[in-house]
């Protein structure tokens, strides 16, 4: 147990820990903190300091700045720890500028050289640690410092280099895509990298090269393709295993980007159902990351070009997720919103666990359920769904997610209103409530709605949108504590269309008006729309030829405001004053009434002015030359320069200055050295093959060039010997084809008789004690649901869809249309069933581990952590913390139904498991601690004692295994 | 991308973070008071995730000890999950039954683990063993300067003699 030589600091930073972790307040801790900070700034100057003991300073400062306090005062002497040449400094170095400095930190441009110098060391640790160091602290101008040394260590001998070497492309690839652009032949080369876990690093640079650019990188998804079977067959070694599942983190990253590439692709997509199916089919339900993996699966689904086999699968796993736990439930939901957009129909089958998410007392899946309405709103039920949010609004206090939900709920308000008098009362709620909140554009868009209508040539509608506004804005305008952007557009309004329809005289709105600026008289901009709203009535009044009077209030307003500190206001106030002075016709002039729809021309040429400037030229000025033009001249009249523009563009220098040599001829500064090793490769350019059958074995005959991957390789890498080669799965594939060709006319029919019959079947069954006031609900939200008419509604559907089926036979011509209604014309026959013989009879044996760790996680173990027996003064604290499942075990006295070693399992700890009675536990019932850890705890718990850093009774949990 | 990993326990108290986003000290303070507020203050039966500034964190709860991160909005928050128990498998490993105490004294050297689980907010590793042999691979090397630097200290104890 090496590590348990952990303690090996000196007794005042073990002082320093424990009393932090005795401080029973924040500003307890901050005092010693403080004092800490006091006594290291005075003890990390003095002479002389042994290194070791200013390692340990060095952690000490890691631990003030993990608390939060600022350290900064400390850096200069981690930088220098990272020169030291032996490595357990070296390494305390590194992690302490990488938890101290961020990227744009002064300090990095002296560790750039270290980092240089220890990139080249022939000590993998030492190399290692120093790529750490890349991936925190180079920024973009440091880049090319480092650049060729990591590219060269891609090639080093050990697996753990190659690695991190690959993830620090990664970052600079994310810091500056530029930098590395013409490096994506080694990320390729190192896909095929015999260790698997430089593998499956290299899938997070080429997940994000995909997603910037997918079609470049389609020439990989046959690669892709053949990992992921490899995987899911379990070819990788046994330790990339995790709870029994095959590398699934490697599986997860390789469906994402398999998503990415298949998205809109037919052909593409069709090479990936094989292989998505037998995931769907081994993925082990019971485990979490079995779930993740199903998960991801669906996402890839849902993203690729839609297989109506895979959505039935994918259809099925999201409605055991909504069966599930909460967090599965959450995920579920997240995918159904995924889903939906290929089949909309699905929403339907769940509306009624759908409902009970949105119902739930945890808000995390409330508000996934709300994203999920907002993807599903039309315009018959966005009444519901938007009225729904915005209850949900007004209840909550985060700021962040109410600004979200407010432009949602006005962004399905502008796109599906079904009246404009509900539209505005929907804005009227959205800005009382979150008008400060949302983006300033919204409220611009209302006022242009309102001006311009929805876009319908019906000027009836438009006017009574109008005064249906300007009726609600007088009422709302009373209240009190409205939010800026509100009133601004309530100022707008009834400024343009106040006595529009005649309802209202000039002298009650301007009353109201003035009322506005009175109560908000700190907030200028309502006041500056508030008096352009007077300005407004009153030159329509003086147009329309109505004697003006003016409210004694405007007036002492208008005084007010002319006297104003602000010149925007001062302005406007005189503005209108002199509006107010002049006749009838000028009025009309200056202010036509209902402008704001009018297009203004401007001449952007300014050929007003070309009279003046004729003149002036005349006159012997000189002639005006474009700023295009000027750049231009200055480029060619300096050629020189353009050189030491680009060097200096590269900012700093990291390498020593060359030797001068006699004869320079014509070098320009190289400050970006190439690296010679790679040939820069043009992009790959292979056009896709347009059949499956045979794009296989032209890989195979054209790998002899670098670039491409060899695949045969891959496929022999981490298989048994046996393993079949690429040019059988070739035959197999197209033979696959042609059975497709012949038989796709059944399974049409076939296909979607049975979709009728599963979805005729899900729909009943939901119908058991459903409360009618969620069934209403259902109703309003997913439309009909009902017991008697669902029915009828949802098989029409399907007839429909079977008769387009047959009506649109001829597939060639059917547009790759993801959203269609209805579904692909040719599936691929039982893509789920075709797996080999040996998976399909593997499959239905229940793996008897996993169904242990399945009981274990639904925590029906009655173990009770050994420290226990230690610490046996406290044991019922300790019970009580240890979630209520051990405490009902133990309460009830229940027999371990797990049998003996199954704790092992799950914490993968090995050894001879020990008995000991659990105090204060289930008298008698036995329960089995992990294998060494009783005497480990003991050995600590006296070494910590010795220490003096006795557990107090505030938190005896300290010494609870994590894992439980 | 994973933005930073959090330890809190259940006091609230900051065991270990880790930001792989920049973030100044200020900002830092800020999201740990807002997020321990958030997580330490929801119920077991909930879900383990929470939706804060548009941003997604996973927490699970080992003991007294919650373990965070946050990821983008896209992320698959099971993996993440499992992400922080793979991690603490890893840390049960090395510390032989790790204890809230165990992190508490030597936050450094989970900070050396998690180096080598993570990189630059992704995942690097998801083999236990090959991180398991690279961490002690490093520390064999600390004892082995250690026994260096005690036997010179003995061979300048005799020469002083």
């Amino acid at each position: 147990m090496g590590s348990q030589g952990g303690f090996g600091q000196s007794k005042e930073f073990l002082d320093l820990v424990k009393s932090i972790g005795e401080a029973r307040s924040k500003s307890e801790e901050d005092r010693i903190i403080l004092g800490e900070i006091e006594t290291l700034k005075r003890r990390i100057v003095e002479p002389d300091i042994p290194k070791r003991k200013m390692k340990e300073y060095i952690i000490r400062l890691v631990y003030v700045e993990m608390l939060g306090h600022d350290a900064s005062f400390g850096y200069i002497h981690a930088v220098k720890m990272t020169h030291d040449d032996s490595l357990l400094l070296k390494r305390t170095g590194y992690l302490a500028v990488t938890l101290f400095l961020n990227e744009d930190h002064d300090l990095i441009i002296l560790i750039v050289n270290t980092i240089q110098k220890d990139l080249r060391s022939d000590n993998y640790l030492v190399v290692c640690a120093a790529l750490n160091a890349v991936c925190r602290l180079i920024n973009e101008e440091t880049i090319p410092a480092v650049l060729p040394q990591v590219v060269e260590l891609l090639g080093h001998a050990k697996e753990a280099v190659r690695k991190k070497a690959i993830m620090a492309l990664h970052r600079f690839y994310q810091k500056s895509p530029a930098s590395v652009l013409h490096l994506i032949s080694n990320f390729r080369k190192t896909l095929c990298d015999k260790d698997p876990g430089v593998m499956g690093a290299t899938l997070c640079p080429l997940f994000d090269l995909v997603t910037v650019d997918v079609k470049s990188h389609k020439d990989l998804v046959i690669s892709f393709i053949s990992i992921l079977k490899q995987v899911a067959e379990k070819r990788l070694p046994k330790s990339y295993d995790y709870h029994q599942m095959p590398a699934p983190f490697i599986q997860i990253k390789l469906l994402k980007i398999l998503a990415l590439l298949g998205s809109g692709d037919k052909q593409a997509s069709e090479q990936m159902y094989t292989v998505l199916g037998d995931i769907f089919r081994k993925s082990d339900t019971l485990i979490n990351i079995g779930n993740a993996v199903l998960y991801e699966c669906i996402c890839c689904v849902s993203c690729i070009y839609p297989n109506p086999k895979l959505l039935d699968a994918a259809a099925d796993a999201i409605s055991k997720f909504l069966k599930s736990d909460h967090n599965l439930k959450y995920m579920g939901i997240d995918a159904l919103g995924r889903l939906i957009k290929i089949s909309p129909d699905i929403a339907e089958q769940h509306q009624l666990a759908v409902i009970d998410c949105l119902e739930d007392p945890d808000d995390t899946l409330k508000r996934k359920t709300f994203e999920l309405l907002y993807k599903m709103t039309k315009s018959s039920n966005v009444e519901v769904i938007v009225n729904r949010m915005i209850d949900y609004m007004i209840s909550i206090n985060d700021n962040h997610y109410k600004t979200e939900i407010a432009s949602r709920c006005v962004e399905l308000a502008e796109q599906f209103a079904p009246s404009n008098h509900w539209f505005i009362q929907t804005m009227n709620k959205v800005f009382e409530h979150a008008g400060d909140l949302v983006n300033i554009k919204v409220a611009h868009n209302l006022m242009r709605l309102i001006a311009e209508g929805f876009g319908e040539d019906d000027d009836n509608a438009d006017s009574q949108l109008r005064s249906s506004a300007v009726e609600s804005y007088l009422r709302i305008i009373a209240e009190p504590k409205l939010p800026s952007v509100f009133l601004q557009v309530i100022c707008w309004v009834l400024g343009e269309y106040g006595t529009a329809d005649g309802k209202y005289s000039a002298s009650y709105i301007t009353g109201k008006l003035c009322d506005v600026a009175e109560a908000y008289s700190n907030d200028e901009t309502v006041k500056a729309y508030a008096i352009t709203a007077l300005m407004k009535l009153y030159a329509y009044e003086i147009a329309a030829g109505r004697k003006v009077d003016i409210l004694p209030e405007c007036q002492s307003l208008i005084e007010e405001l002319s006297a104003s500190h602000s010149t925007d206001l001062q302005q406007r106030a005189y503005e209108l004053q002199a509006l107010i002075g002049l006749d009838a016709r000028a009025v009309e002039t200056v202010m036509p009434s209902d402008a704001s729809c009018e297009d203004i021309e401007i001449d952007k040429s300014l050929s007003f002015l070309n009279h003046y400037v004729q003149e002036s030229v005349e006159k012997g000025a000189q002639p005006y030359i474009p700023e295009s033009e000027r750049t231009g001249m200055l480029n060619t009249s300096s050629f020189r320069n353009e050189d030491h523009h680009e060097a200096s563009m590269h900012g700093l220098r990291f390498e020593a200055y060359d030797l001068p040599k006699p004869v320079v001829p014509s070098k320009s500064p190289v400050t970006y050295t190439p690296s010679t090793e790679l040939v820069p490769v043009p992009e790959p350019s292979y056009s896709r093959e347009v059949h499956t059958s045979t794009a296989v074995p032209s890989i195979s005959s054209s790998g002899s060039t670098e670039l491409k991957l060899r695949l045969d390789g891959v496929q022999k890498k981490w298989g048994r010997p046996n393993y079949s080669s690429g040019s059988t799965s070739t035959s197999e594939s197209s033979s696959q084809k042609t059975v497709n060709g012949v038989a796709q006319t059944e399974i049409v029919s076939t296909s979607t008789s049975r979709a009728q019959a599963t979805s005729s079947f899900d729909l009943k069954k939901p119908q058991v004690e459903i409360s009618p006031e969620k069934q209403r609900l259902a109703a309003s939200l997913f439309g009909g649901p009902s017991k008697t008419d669902k029915r009828p509604t949802s098989s029409s559907h399907k007839v429909v869809k079977s008769s387009s089926h047959t009506t649109e036979r001829p597939p060639a011509a059917k547009p790759v249309d993801a959203s269609e209604k209805s579904t692909p014309v040719q599936p691929p026959p039982d893509l789920l069933d075709l797996g080999e013989p040996t998976v399909t009879s593997s499959a239905p044996l229940i793996d008897p581990f996993k169904q242990l760790e399945g009981l274990l996680d639904q925590g029906e173990n009655v173990s009770v952590p050994n420290h226990g027996a230690v610490n046996a003064t406290k044991p019922p604290e300790m019970m009580s913390l240890y979630a209520e499942i051990a405490a009902s075990g133990q309460s009830g006295g229940v027999v371990n139904p797990i049998p003996t070693n199954g704790d092992d399992l799950l914490s993968g700890l090995s050894g001879g498991s020990i008995k000991t009675a659990a105090p204060g536990g289930a008298a008698g019932s036995p329960s089995l601690s992990k294998g060494p850890s009783l005497k480990d705890s003991l050995e600590k718990d006296a070494l910590v004692r010795q220490m003096g850093v006795t557990p107090t009774s505030q938190n005896p949990n300290l010494f609870k295994d994590l894992l439980g | 991308m994973i933005h930073f990993v959090l330890l809190i326990s259940r006091q609230g108290k900051v065991r270990l973070t880790k930001w792989y986003s920049p973030y100044t000290q200020k900002e830092r303070t800020k999201v740990i008071r807002e997020l321990s507020g958030l997580v330490l203050s929801r119920g077991p039966k909930l879900c383990n995730f929470v939706e804060w500034r548009g941003f997604k964190v996973a927490y699970k709860r080992y003991a007294s000890l919650y373990f965070c991160m946050c990821t983008d909005h896209e992320d698959n928050e099971l993996e993440i999950l499992e992400i922080i128990h793979h991690f603490v498998e890893i840390l049960d490993r090395y510390f032989g039954s790790v204890c809230e105490l165990d992190l508490i004294f030597n936050f450094h050297k989970a900070y050396y683990i998690l180096d080598e689980l993570l990189i630059a907010g992704e995942l690097q590793e998801s083999s236990k063993k090959t991180v398991a042999r690279l961490i002690a691979a490093q520390d064999s090397l600390v004892e082995a300067a250690k026994e260096e630097r005690s036997s010179i200290s003995t061979i300048i104890a005799q020469a002083t003699k």
